[in-house]
């Protein structure tokens, strides 16, 4: 227990997550801070390419194991499970209409890829090694959520309602969206070049990583914190509740296949923060395609402005001790 | 100067829907229009700005088309078919343009 609180100490003032915090009191204070929306992009484009290129490393240079075909298909069955958890959840906690909860179960089936490259940050700072494949498993929980809050919502409801929420067009873009383009093509780069292609982008790649990530999560600081101003008269006690809850379920349900796959200490608390994290860009953007009439204000608030700020600050700290007292790592 | 009658429409659509909206007004044989960034602004969802945007699913767009008017029922169907189900803004006036040919 003390391990956990001084994991969870480190990590609180660790430059990340202090930097979040800025970003996050900045906006509660309504002060005029903001990162231009074209650098946001740029600094999210560096770090997405970072992590991919160095999970294709780590893959070339430990070689592929039996474990990796079956972690990646857990994870496409843990971002359809985690929805119908986090609906059933959400429901019984907010009572919230069932429109609105299957949209925010989408959500929380679904990744962040900003707490993924945290945990990892997090863990390289501690030594620990994580089965470079994870970018991939990442990859793979984008899109399957998406299907079970739909799914949810077409089981509810008259046949003539359901049709044409997903069209081709929603296809292309949930499968093709730019995360997931640059993460796995990255991934398969830096698997492509290895440890020699590494070595040549280095200074570029690995040295300005966390400076840039302390960046990025400042402006997700200022987000988050836009979000809980502007959504805050959507959530009720219930949902909030939800919110910090949903993620140490979903981190149990990770941990749990995690054990099954054999992953080391590192790749179980990946697999656990991936499980325990929600989306904010992929399944906002395919919600607003397929599901308008959900309010955004809800999902968003709940995915940004509650679960992201718990998982920054106490759940990557808490996912890490898990995993290293059950493995034993 | 010889100027000519048009009608000016413009649409403030949801960032996701622009592929689409823009799709069906070329399917409709509308070739010309104007996709704007939109900053920010306030409605019945409630307020809302570009600043800081993590998700396409958040963004506004504005796209404007200059048209003949004869042709602006077959625009306005394949817009509307598009954005009734949406947050938007579809709005109708008169103009002038100087080279008819064009639009």
């Amino acid at each position: 227990m003390t391990d956990i609180f001084a994991l969870a100490a480190d990590n609180l003032l660790s430059p990340i997550v202090l930097s979040f915090a800025l970003g996050l009191a900045a906006s509660l204070a309504r002060s005029d801070l903001s990162v231009p929306e074209a650098a946001a992009k740029a600094l999210s484009i560096y770090l997405l390419f970072a992590i991919g290129f160095k999970g294709g490393v780590s893959v070339a240079d430990h070689g592929v194991d039996l474990t990796l075909g079956t972690t990646l298909l857990a994870g496409v069955a843990l971002s359809a499970l985690l929805p119908i958890v986090a609906f059933a959840l959400l429901r019984m906690l907010s009572g919230m209409d069932r429109l609105n909860a299957a949209a925010v179960a989408g959500h929380y089936g679904s990744i962040s890829i900003v707490t993924f490259v945290a945990a990892t940050s997090v863990l390289e700072s501690r030594g620990l090694s994580a089965e470079g494949y994870m970018v991939a498993v990442a990859a793979a929980m984008e899109a399957p959520a998406i299907l079970s809050a739909l799914w949810l919502i077409t089981r509810g409801e008259k046949s003539e309602n359901g049709e044409g929420r997903m069209d081709a067009g929603l296809w292309r873009e949930i499968l093709l969206n730019g995360s997931i383009v640059l993460l796995v093509g990255s991934f398969f780069i830096g698997w492509a070049t290895g440890p020699e292609g590494l070595e040549e982008i280095s200074s570029f790649i690995v040295a300005p990583f966390k400076g840039v990530l302390c960046l990025f999560l400042l402006d997700m600081g200022l987000v988050a914190g836009r979000g809980m101003r502007e959504g805050r008269k959507a959530l009720n006690v219930g949902s909030i509740g939800f919110g910090l809850l949903m993620p140490v379920v979903g981190s149990l349900f990770g941990l749990g296949f995690a054990l099954l796959l054999g992953l080391s200490t590192g790749g179980a608390a990946l697999l656990m923060v991936l499980a325990a994290s929600a989306s904010y860009i992929a399944v906002p953007a395919a919600m607003r395609v397929a599901l308008p009439e959900a309010n955004p204000s809800i999902y968003l608030t709940l995915s940004l402005g509650v679960t992201f700020p718990f998982n920054l600050t106490i759940g990557i700290p808490l996912y890490l001790a898990i995993a290293t007292a059950v493995t034993g790592g | 100067m010889q100027t000519h009658d048009a009608k000016r429409v413009e649409i403030t659509i949801e960032a996701v829907m622009q592929s689409r909206l823009t799709d069906a007004l070329e399917k409709a044989g509308v070739t010309g229009y104007t996709v704007l960034p939109v900053l920010g602004g306030s409605g019945r969802s409630g307020a809302w700005s570009r600043a800081g945007q993590v998700s396409r699913g958040t963004g506004m767009v504005q796209v404007v088309c200059i048209i003949r008017a004869e042709r602006l029922d077959d625009l306005l169907d394949a817009a509307f078919a598009v954005v009734k189900r949406h947050i938007g803004v579809v709005s109708i006036t008169d103009c002038q343009v100087l080279r008819a040919e064009r639009f």
